[in-house]
């Protein structure tokens, strides 16, 4: 009843080319911003910014560069967190070691230091594909930590190897506040979640997913594997080295390399999983239920059953029911959470005729 | 419509469960809350499950004996961290607006990377952040990290003491001159953190020094221990962490080299690092800021007021006075000393973070004190100030019988002399990179 395509013609290429052809959607997105920009910051606290919203940010858009890869391009990849490590040591050391560089600049030479080394790891995918491939780029999650663990120049020769972040400020303002980090990373996420939208929309795009549905095909009618699959790795990893600057400045203020560890890699995977592979809004979804619904679990737990049982075995059932859902989800929709909300657009489309 | 009205009333009953947890806020009473940010789950929880232990304890039994400190009982709550940074993180602002009104005194993470990502935020909150014999070792100054404590004992001081110790037992200082010591580290920042000094202090002294790394986690060591018999070192520090520990113990064994030179450090001291590896650990020796046992009144006074009375916060009563449990009940000892240091000069009410900073920087425990909480032997003498974070610096050397730890030697002082101006050059250089002005110690009361 509201949210239908009737009377809205569209009478150029150009609108009909939008992202987001229907006004319903356009506003939707609009209202979701403003509260996000807007109303969040006047309602939400410390703890609301500090810990859950920065880093429900943070790896959705970690989760959206891996997506790019994996879910657009089809190229398995483990090393997202060595990734967002080069972006995060790379951002600090050119911070710290040229006078007057801005800062946020310095989050972009971090992110293109990172896509450079994801070229290099990427490599491999020019002559193996699927599980092998995923075994390669396992190559560049343990060898980036082995590099920034051992030559402590990255550290800038701190003995613990733990670098702390700068202190953020940007064009005169100070952002060290719980609120301004969540608006500065809101702002860049937002922005890079625009960009992503508008490459998998273009040529890039669909070469990215001509390669992954079937490369000899894509070969045949004339992109450039080699490059498609290259420049994929070079975008994601830009991505991800943001993600991971953001990651050790906004969120943690601090950051050492074990903090860029296997399981982190395996975190961003299984949010793209979970949110749905080839999809900008699932890497969102995803993120909210990795990151999320632990917390909800933890804090529903803690404030009903606090005392009544051991806090160990607290731990381990939350454990198992975060384990079950994930299975409850994987064997409901397979394709992820953004796949649900699709198929929760078509009903509202027919709502509440559906005959 | 039948579904629909069942559907709504799901979302009604979801929603009235959400407002009752979020209007849980009972009225304040007179308690002072301790935020928890234990770990009973994950590869960690051996160190976790009893120092988290030792410190409930010794807080329910402030509260039994005494009721609390001067009328004012302790309430605490704890939340799982698993020793992952970003769950630490989470628990710290989860916890750090108290409980039921009840404000909160410090955190005590034990996680060196969940102290480095709170340090700030301890700072803007005012809160304390207690890392006892772990931490930033520059957060012993305490003009640049006002709310940063590595009591007892910091990673520099720690391996300078191990040295004085090596010396002790060759007879005197000059005669480290020509000695071979090893330094076998855990491949982590951790355990590269003292090399630094342990160069310093080789050339300083004059005895050769070889540094060799074992790989986390390190279930493999024949390579370096190989090396270490081809150096016939007089002395093999072991800075490991974990697995690495036993394994270390069962390779030197089987390379033959004697366990008796093998000197653990504050990571490789507890009767979990050294049981595994079975006969392999006798003769070993580790060091420690407090031994294990209970002989001490304190616990057992804690064996009589909570673990008896049925209260006691170990699932395997047998941990009973193992290293873990008792740095928890140190802790729990140095917390509650603040707290009441602060409550003599700020009232006998439950105090804010800003008034028990005041606390720990005035803690002053000598001999007398110590014996009247009945922690004489189990605390080192300690004081504490607005420059001096730490304390003491002192430990004590353990050895493993194969079955428990013997303490065999007095309070070894590490050369903190030497240090400070290192700690000092280091915590100017934080404060430079972070726009901090360090305070005037000398007008701190």
């Amino acid at each position: 009843m509201l949210y239908r395509e009737s009377g809205q013609f569209v009478t150029s290429y150009r609108a009909d080319q939008r992202v987001f052809r229907l006004w319903q959607e356009r506003w939707g997105l609009a209202l979701l911003l403003a509260v996000a920009f807007v109303m969040v910051p006047f309602i939400a606290n410390d703890y609301w910014f500090s810990a859950i919203l920065i880093p429900f940010l943070v790896l959705s858009l970690a989760g959206l560069g891996l997506n790019l890869l994996t879910g657009y391009a089809g190229q398995l990849s483990l090393g997202s967190a060595a990734f967002m490590a080069v972006g995060a040591f790379a951002a600090y050391n050119f911070h710290l070691r040229i006078e007057g560089m801005p800062f946020l600049l310095s989050f972009v030479f971090g992110g293109l230091a990172a896509a450079g080394v994801g070229v290099i790891f990427g490599l491999p995918s020019l002559r193996i594909k699927g599980f092998y491939l995923l075994v390669s780029t396992l190559a560049a999650q343990f060898f980036v930590q082995w590099v920034l663990t051992n030559f402590s120049w990255f550290s800038n020769n701190s003995s613990s190897g733990v670098i702390t972040a700068p202190q953020l400020i940007i064009a005169g303002h100070d952002f060290s506040t719980p609120l301004g980090r969540y608006l500065l990373t809101l702002g860049i996420v937002a922005a890079l979640t625009v960009l992503a939208l508008s490459i998998v929309r273009s040529a890039l795009g669909r070469n990215w997913m001509a390669v992954r549905d079937m490369d000899t095909a894509a070969a045949v009618i004339g992109i450039s594997i080699a490059r498609t699959k290259l420049v994929a790795f070079a975008v994601s990893s830009f991505f991800l080295g943001i993600a991971g600057s953001l990651w050790a400045f906004t969120y943690l203020g601090t950051v050492e390399p074990h903090g860029f560890d296997l399981t982190r890699s395996f975190q961003i995977l299984f949010i793209i999983i979970i949110g749905g592979l080839g999809s900008v809004l699932g890497n969102f979804l995803g993120a909210a239920f990795i990151v999320l619904l632990p917390i909800l679990l933890s804090n529903i737990s803690n404030n009903l059953l606090a005392g009544a049982i051991d806090p160990g075995q607290l731990e381990n059932i939350q454990k198992i029911i975060f384990g079950a859902l994930i299975i409850f989800f994987l064997i409901k929709e397979p394709d992820g959470l953004a796949r649900i909300w699709q198929s929760l657009k078509r009903r509202a489309r027919v709502w509440p005729l559906r005959f | 419509m039948h579904a629909i009205l069942k559907k709504s009333t799901q979302l009604l009953a979801v929603a009235s469960l959400g407002v009752m947890l979020f209007s849980a806020n009972a009225s304040a009473a007179n308690e002072q809350y301790f935020p928890l940010q234990s770990y009973r789950i994950g590869p960690y929880a051996a160190g976790g499950t009893g120092f988290f232990g030792g410190f409930i304890d010794y807080l329910q039994y402030v509260n039994a004996k005494e009721g609390g400190v001067n009328g004012v009982k302790f309430t605490w709550s704890e939340c799982e961290t698993e020793y992952v940074v970003e769950k630490g993180v989470e628990c710290y602002e989860r916890l750090k607006k108290g409980l039921n009104g009840a404000p909160a005194a410090a955190t005590n993470p034990l996680s060196v990377g969940i102290a480095y990502a709170t340090l700030e935020r301890s700072t803007a909150d005012k809160l304390p952040l207690i890392t006892i014999n772990h931490g930033r070792t520059d957060s012993t100054d305490g003009s640049v990290f006002p709310y940063a404590f590595p009591l007892q004992l910091n990673p520099y001081s720690e391996v300078s003491a191990i040295i004085n110790y090596i010396a002790e037992k060759s007879g005197g200082l000059d005669k480290l001159k020509g000695k071979k010591i090893v330094t076998l580290y855990h491949g982590s920042p951790y355990g590269k953190e003292t090399s630094p000094i342990l160069e310093l202090l080789a050339k300083k002294y004059g005895f050769e020094l070889t540094l060799l790394e074992v790989p986390h986690p390190g279930n493999e060591q024949q390579s370096q221990w190989l090396n270490i018999r081809r150096a016939k070192p007089d002395w093999v520090i072991l800075r490991g962490w974990g697995v690495m520990n036993p394994v270390a113990l069962k390779t030197a064994q089987k390379t033959g080299f004697p366990t008796d030179r093998i000197i653990g450090n504050i990571w490789s001291n507890s009767e979990e690092d050294a049981a595994p590896a079975g006969a392999a650990a006798k003769g070993f020796i580790s060091i420690t800021t407090h031994p294990s046992g209970t002989n001490f009144p304190v616990l057992q006074d804690i064996d009589k007021f909570v673990v008896k009375a049925g209260k006691g916060n170990l699932q395997d009563a047998k941990r009973f006075g193992t290293v873990y449990y008792n740095l928890g009940v140190v802790n729990g000892i140095l917390n509650v000393e603040a707290v009441r240091v602060a409550q003599a000069k700020f009232g006998k009410r439950p105090l804010t973070g800003e008034e028990v900073r005041w606390g720990f920087e005035n803690i002053r425990l000598d001999d007398k004190r110590l014996k009247e909480l009945g922690a004489l032997g189990l605390v080192q003498p300690l004081k504490l100030s607005c420059a001096d974070h730490e304390g003491g610096g002192a430990v004590r050397f353990q050895q493993w019988d194969g079955s428990k730890w013997n303490v065999i030697s007095d309070w070894v002082q590490a050369d903190r002399k030497l240090l400070r101006p290192i700690i000092e050059e280091s915590a100017r250089q934080y404060a430079k990179e972070k726009g901090i002005t360090p305070r005037d110690c000398g007008k701190e009361g």
